[in-house]
């Protein structure tokens, strides 16, 4: 199992990705406000979509697993 | 005016306090769950709290705010820059309350809110604009066809952007295809308005504004220009007074037509008119900001004069102390911001500052809004202090800015020092030849 974790703390404002689907290192999966300013976040690793941790609108702090990918 | 509630926070709201306290005026804070042990609070004679801390909760909570002011009988109201400050709904809603609101006229500010319509008003009214077109661009065919007709490259813009936000440069006509229907979405979702409008993408641009202000008995005055063309992400990182690249001539030119922009509107209080300014020293209308602006230190420290007491005293019907011909550029200035990001990437670095050491030298002027300590926290933008530097000439105020920079010390988050060294230190920069271009040109570069 393989996590997508926020790279800094901020506002989920848009997640690109739903249960399921099939993503690649390296590709957007989720998109942080923070500081004003929108910061996608990738994927490391490739995998498939178990569980989505987060809602658009939830606060998530540096570190937190906001994706698990299997 | 006897008490002067500042809706905003961080260094303008310090800023502001300031000059109130030296006029004898009372101040009112009002404070997010975020911001309850920075600076500005406790150095206000009062504060409110006014809710939980993103933006919408606290610091655009018009219902709190307005409560806050009734609270503490305020009579009047600072909206300082960014959040309300440009609001022509609250500024209206101040009037209704009988606040009196520091700023232009509802009218006015919503006048020029809009991009289309202060285009518009200012090709009226003899002011020089971008060649484009006045109607907004319904579909992407439409814009294309826009675009064919004035030339590539054209910038694509929503009209009620701002902040850079809701702009894009399209080189051919397959950019701006591609970009149309995600900015038009991008402008609906943030602005509320989805307007979009095609114009000529100036070359060699650089980005220079000029500082006016106006009183309620039909004075209107400029004071000088800043260039502020050093930007990340259409947002300001260094500006400068004056401009190095404009002639006597051009200058005068452009101060003036700031001045009819102005007048045309029928301005009171401090403002600015953004211009566009090209190679050749031509040099177009972009925007008017009906409000205090970030970089309004530059003007201070190049001219010797409280843009905030000029408000204040604007504010209270007085007419304008100074005659065109007593404002002269005495000293050159230059302001930095400091931003709690990445220096290299530009990425917010969010965080708790461990140690805050400003310089304290002579020729250095510090607004700030953090301490040893302070949480900076993602609710709220970037920028947590401003260096101002200045010297009999350019010379001396780079060579200032770098020594205050080097003595800075910011430890626990990330943030921007560094980045702004190399800036003063760029040769291009050094030789005053730069353009808006240059921080994504210098990131070119290097990679």
């Amino acid at each position: 199992m393989k996590n997508v974790t926020a790279t800094m703390a901020g506002t989920i404002i848009n997640i690109l990705v739903q249960k399921g689907d099939q993503v690649q290192a390296g590709q957007d999966v989720i998109v942080l406000e923070s500081m004003k300013m929108e910061v996608p976040v990738q994927a490391e690793a490739d995998g498939v979509v178990t569980e989505i941790k987060g809602n658009i609108g939830d606060f998530v702090n540096d570190g937190d697993v906001i994706i698990t990918l299997e | 005016m006897r008490k002067v509630l500042i809706a905003n926070r961080g260094e303008i709201a310090r800023r502001i306090i300031r000059t109130c306290r030296e006029q004898g005026v009372g101040t009112v804070a009002v404070f997010s769950d975020a911001d309850k042990d920075l600076p500005f609070v406790r150095e206000a004679d009062e504060a409110v709290h006014i809710g939980p801390p993103p933006v919408p909760h606290s610091y655009l909570n018009v219902e709190a705010i307005i409560a806050a002011a009734k609270q503490t009988q305020a009579d009047a109201i600072h909206p300082g820059y960014g959040l309300l400050s440009e609001n022509a709904a609250f500024a209206r809603r101040c009037e209704e309350e009988g606040l009196l609101f520091i700023g232009p006229t509802p009218e006015v500010i919503a006048q020029m809110g809009d991009k289309l319509t202060a285009r518009n008003v200012m090709q009226a009214a003899g002011v020089p604009i971008v060649p484009g077109f006045q109607e907004p661009a319904e579909t992407a065919d439409e814009a294309a066809s826009m675009a064919a007709e004035i030339g590539y490259p054209v910038m694509l813009k929503a009209s009620a952007g701002g902040g850079g936000i809701g702009m894009q440069i399209c080189y051919q006509e397959e950019d701006l295809r591609q970009a149309y229907q995600s900015a038009k979405g991008r402008a609906k979702a943030y602005f509320g308005n989805d307007a979009m409008y095609v114009e000529r993408y100036v070359d060699e641009p650089r980005h220079i504004e000029v500082q006016i202000a106006g009183d309620m008995h039909g004075n209107v005055l400029h004071i000088l220009e800043r260039e502020c063309s050093i930007q990340r992400r259409h947002q300001k990182v260094l500006e400068e007074s004056p401009s190095p690249f404009l002639d006597a001539d051009t200058r005068e030119r452009l101060c003036a037509a700031a001045v009819q922009a102005a007048r045309a509107v029928g301005y009171t209080g401090v403002g600015t008119v953004e211009f566009i300014v090209d190679g050749s020293k031509q040099f177009y209308f972009l925007e008017m900001n009906t409000r205090l602006q970030v970089e309004h230190p530059v003007t201070e420290e190049m001219t010797g004069l409280d843009l905030v007491a000029m408000q204040l005293d604007i504010a209270r019907g007085k007419p304008l102390a100074l005659k065109q011909a007593e404002i002269k550029a005495i000293r050159h200035a230059i302001e930095l911001r400091i931003y709690a990001e990445d220096p290299v990437t530009f990425m917010p670095s969010p965080g708790t500052i461990t140690l805050y050491q400003p310089p304290e030298l002579e020729g250095i002027r510090i607004d700030d809004g953090v301490e040893t300590g302070t949480q900076v926290t993602p609710f709220y933008d970037p920028m947590i202090a401003k260096v101002i530097a200045s010297g009999a000439d350019r010379a001396e105020a780079i060579e200032q800015a770098k020594k205050a920079l080097e003595q800075f010390i910011i430890t626990g988050i990330k943030t921007n020092l560094p980045f702004l060294l190399e800036v003063l230190e760029d040769e291009l920069f050094v030789k005053g030849t730069y353009t808006t271009r240059f921080i994504q040109e210098r990131k070119q570069k290097s990679v």
